[in-house]
């Protein structure tokens, strides 16, 4: 028990992570490669057009995946944010760092195709309904977060902050999943859910679900690419970067 | 307890007492987060007076009537019923029997001007040879289509 603490613990040093994610980058955009072409093939051959919305209702192969990585990775940014404020560690407060941009684009992203979506579907571009409002300030989160450290030089006390920040903003994600349930809403009611048969058609579902599968290795990709630019930025004064970088 | 237990402690207790007061402002700000009120809500009053609000609900089957420019249809949410008068372009998802938001002002002559006409579609995706089959073992069973009633019909008033 007390050796695999350790292992663990090795790679909260930015030395031991920075080559592990180099090794692992391959590998994640390989799979968002494979699930990308498998699901954009099963959304736009294979899936069937809606009774309702006709073609038009494809814009969901893109919308949910993003929606949901907006969320997800909000959720995993805070966990990082407060482990680091927990512990000490210095790769937790890069880890949230380097997400948060493709945090903030998947939630861009959401906002955008819905926007799209909506203008023909509902008539409207954009409502201020619990949803769309509660997504918004997911957004700008994101760019709070980004800003706050991106202000404070000291990139632990730029850690600090946004991880306060980061923390406090989590309470908005619950906000967000239940609202078209709490609330009178124009945005449908979520299709998937936990606990009944998910309303769609087969096909559409698995197309949805690799699209987020892509999201989700593209997501963890770009963010150890950043991750790895950051931990060269803010060691930079070390031995090993000095050797990394030659 | 060690410095990184209080920490730990500490992000805990203030997430937590963070959940609650968001819990307590969510819950006082309820009824100005809702988007629409329904139609029963507005047959007891509890509509906005005097200024212009939103309706929301299903559009009558067989009720939506074209006079030129001008759309008559009846909003209701099987309970009540609203008479609706609007001129303008419907969205295309705007069917009889189907989800929808107006926005608008109540006449004293009971009628409901509206100038804007949202479509709400429901959350079930599938192809039209299923929509279809659907449709068909509804109309055999001929059992009022509660179903389709989005979920507002159930939200308290």
């Amino acid at each position: 028990m007390r050796q695999s603490i350790i292992q663990w613990f090795r790679f909260a040093s930015p030395q031991s992570f920075y080559p592990l994610a180099g090794r692992m980058i391959p590998w994640f955009w390989a799979a968002a490669a494979v699930f990308g072409i498998a699901g954009l093939w099963l959304s736009f051959f294979v899936a069937p057009t809606d009774a309702q919305q006709g073609e038009g209702y494809r814009i969901i192969f893109v919308h949910v995946p993003a929606s949901w990585m907006s969320m997800f990775i909000y959720l995993v940014m805070a966990f990082w944010a407060g482990l680091g404020l927990a512990l000490n560690t210095r790769v937790s407060g890069m880890m949230a760092q380097a997400l948060a941009p493709t945090g903030a684009l998947m939630a861009a992203l959401s906002l955008w195709t819905g926007a799209l979506w909506g203008k023909p579907m509902w008539g409207a571009w954009w409502v201020w309904d619990a949803r769309l409002t509660s997504e918004l300030i997911l957004f700008f989160l994101y760019l709070g977060f980004m800003a706050l450290q991106a202000a404070i030089d000291d990139p632990r006390r730029a850690d600090k902050a946004g991880a306060i920040l980061a923390l406090v903003g989590v309470i908005n994600i619950p906000i967000i999943y239940f609202s078209v349930k709490w609330w009178n809403t124009l945005h449908q009611g979520s299709t998937i859910n936990m606990n009944k048969a998910p309303s769609m058609a087969q096909t559409m579902l698995w197309g949805m679900l690799l699209m987020a599968l892509c999201f989700w290795m593209y997501s963890i990709a770009v963010a150890l690419m950043r991750v790895r630019a950051i931990i060269l930025e803010r060691e930079r004064h070390t031995e090993w970067v000095k050797h990394a970088v030659e | 307890m060690k410095p990184r237990q209080k920490r730990i402690a500490l992000i805990v207790g203030g997430l937590a007492s963070l959940a609650i007061a968001a819990g307590l402002a969510l819950n006082a700000l309820d009824s100005n987060i809702a988007l629409y009120v329904t139609p029963s809500e507005v047959a007891a009053g509890k509509a906005p007076q005097g200024k212009a609000f939103r309706i929301g609900g299903l559009v009558k089957e067989g009720s939506v009537k074209r006079q030129d420019m001008t759309v008559r249809f009846v909003m209701t949410d099987m309970a009540k019923d609203i008479p609706v008068a609007y001129t303008g372009i419907l969205p295309d998802l705007f069917r009889d029997g189907k989800g929808a938001v107006v926005q608008g002002r109540l006449g004293s002559d009971g009628i409901f001007t509206a100038t804007e006409v949202l479509a709400k579609h429901d959350e079930n995706y599938m192809p039209p040879e299923a929509a279809a089959a659907l449709k068909q073992a509804q109309q055999t069973q001929s059992a009022p289509d509660a179903k389709q009633a989005p979920n507002q019909v159930e939200k308290k008033p």
